[in-house]
């Protein structure tokens, strides 16, 4: 039966049990491969060098793997080039190459159908009033979309009454902030930003101008590496406190995507573990002969998204180093694996999402 | 202003189109209905209108002529 998005569209986020899962992804993903291996001739060829045979379906830990670094040197798209309505670009740090990703209408549609199902699980599908925990960056640089400009834009769909914290120089404009909760008091607030400018700009602000927000009921949102927090000796748990300590009452998600596949998203439950949902999944692959690790061994992360159409994107060789910790019985309640993950491999390009704002 | 003069100010003034361009107009045709014109679109009609779209509304929300449908399902006659 071919796949279509739609099925899995019409499920829960985190729904499919590991039987069940499996056998949607053989499908899926195979028809994934056919379809770009038919429209994207790079990609084609890739397959025929790996002597990879597209014709029969193949389980998820046989499809072939692009290396995300590939999609800085190529350009790789399966649909004709005048169809391509986005180019997304990675926001390698400076001197690096970029990787470019090439959306049409119906791949960003699909992202954004997909960010909109496993946000609104956690938060539900009423707006909320929301804090953008950066700057209002993403007005000017319209045209050529950085991830952390997409993701931000893509995050603004969740809230109504929209306010950026943080000005053009990433000053903290605290008056405002104080006036916008002050206005939403008794209301669920939600907050977003990347991991290391909540850090640096909010928390380390907050500090030293020795204030506090109260915020009473608030759901905060948070990706991007965790590189240059990790060299201040920042753990994930130091930041959760410090943020209770300076923003309040608010529950933290953090959660991991890149711009290779944007929209299917991992986030973090309430248990701070970082979970599949429907629309992806993840393998570890020993660095030494690309084997599959087992639950609880370190190695490099592989994603699968549903996601790519336009692009060849589907099954992604990631540079990060992460871990299985379970599938299908978190605590939580739901369902597929769920993972943590350690950081960029040793040895492996610099590359980061939130960090590329270059100190002065 | 009537609510069709008032859906209509919405599109001009987040896009910078005129009143000719409307009936034709659609997300990703035009360089201003990116993903951040439709957020100042949809503020914009929640503004004028007083009401507020679900998330799915919003995504599905891709044309002027179709946007029409969505406002009747928030009870704004046209």
């Amino acid at each position: 039966m071919a796949f279509s998005l739609e099925e899995v569209l019409a499920l829960e986020p985190y729904s499919l049990g590991k039987e069940e899962k499996r056998a949607l992804y053989i499908r899926a993903l195979s028809e994934l491969t056919r379809v770009h291996a038919g429209s994207c001739r790079e990609y084609c060829r890739i397959l025929e060098v790996l002597g990879h045979d597209f014709t029969s379906d193949v389980a998820p830990e046989n499809q072939p793997m692009l290396p995300v670094r590939l999609f800085k040197k190529y350009e790789l798209h399966s649909v004709p080039r005048e169809e391509i309505a986005k180019v997304m670009t990675s926001s390698g740090t400076s001197g690096q190459q970029v990787s470019k990703i090439f959306l049409d209408k119906r791949n960003v549609r699909a992202q954004t159908r997909v960010l909109t199902e496993i946000i609104g699980s956690f938060i539900g599908k009423k707006r909320l009033p929301l804090i953008i925990l950066d700057t209002a960056l993403v007005k000017k640089e319209r045209a050529m979309f950085s991830a952390r400009g997409a993701g931000i834009v893509g995050f603004t769909m969740f809230g109504r009454d929209v306010i950026y914290a943080l000005d053009e120089d990433m000053n903290l404009n605290i008056p405002e902030v104080q006036a916008f909760l002050e206005k939403h008091m008794g209301e669920k607030i939600l907050l977003f930003g990347y991991t290391y400018m909540i850090w640096q700009y909010v928390v380390q602000a907050m500090r030293e101008a020795g204030i506090k927000f109260a915020v009473e009921n608030g759901v905060l949102f948070h990706i991007g590496g965790w590189k240059k927090l990790k060299a201040q000796a920042v753990s994930p748990q130091r930041f959760n406190e410090s943020i209770f300590e300076t923003l309040g009452n608010v529950s933290i998600h953090n959660y991991y995507g890149m711009a290779e596949q944007l929209g299917s998203v991992f986030v973090e439950c309430e248990h701070g573990h970082m979970h599949c949902s429907i629309y992806s999944d993840v393998l570890i692959r020993r660095p030494g002969d690309f084997s599959v690790a087992n639950p609880g061994e370190k190695g490099l992360i592989e994603l699968m998204s549903l996601l790519p159409t336009s692009y060849p994107g589907h099954v992604l060789l990631t540079e990060d180093e992460g871990e299985i910790l379970g599938e299908d019985d978190c605590l939580c309640g739901r369902l597929g694996k769920y993972f943590k993950i350690h950081g960029r491999m040793a040895g492996a390009e610099l590359r980061g999402c939130s960090d590329t704002y270059e100190q002065r | 202003m009537t609510n069709i003069e008032k859906y209509n100010e919405a599109f001009i003034e987040s896009f910078g189109v005129t009143a000719e361009q409307l009936p034709s107009l659609a997300y990703q045709e035009i360089p201003e209905w990116d993903s951040v014109g439709h957020m100042q679109l949809i503020a914009a009609l929640e503004d004028a209108f007083d009401i507020m779209f679900d998330t799915d509304d919003i995504i599905d929300f891709n044309s002027y002529e179709k946007g029409k449908e969505f406002m009747a399902k928030y009870e704004v006659e046209l």
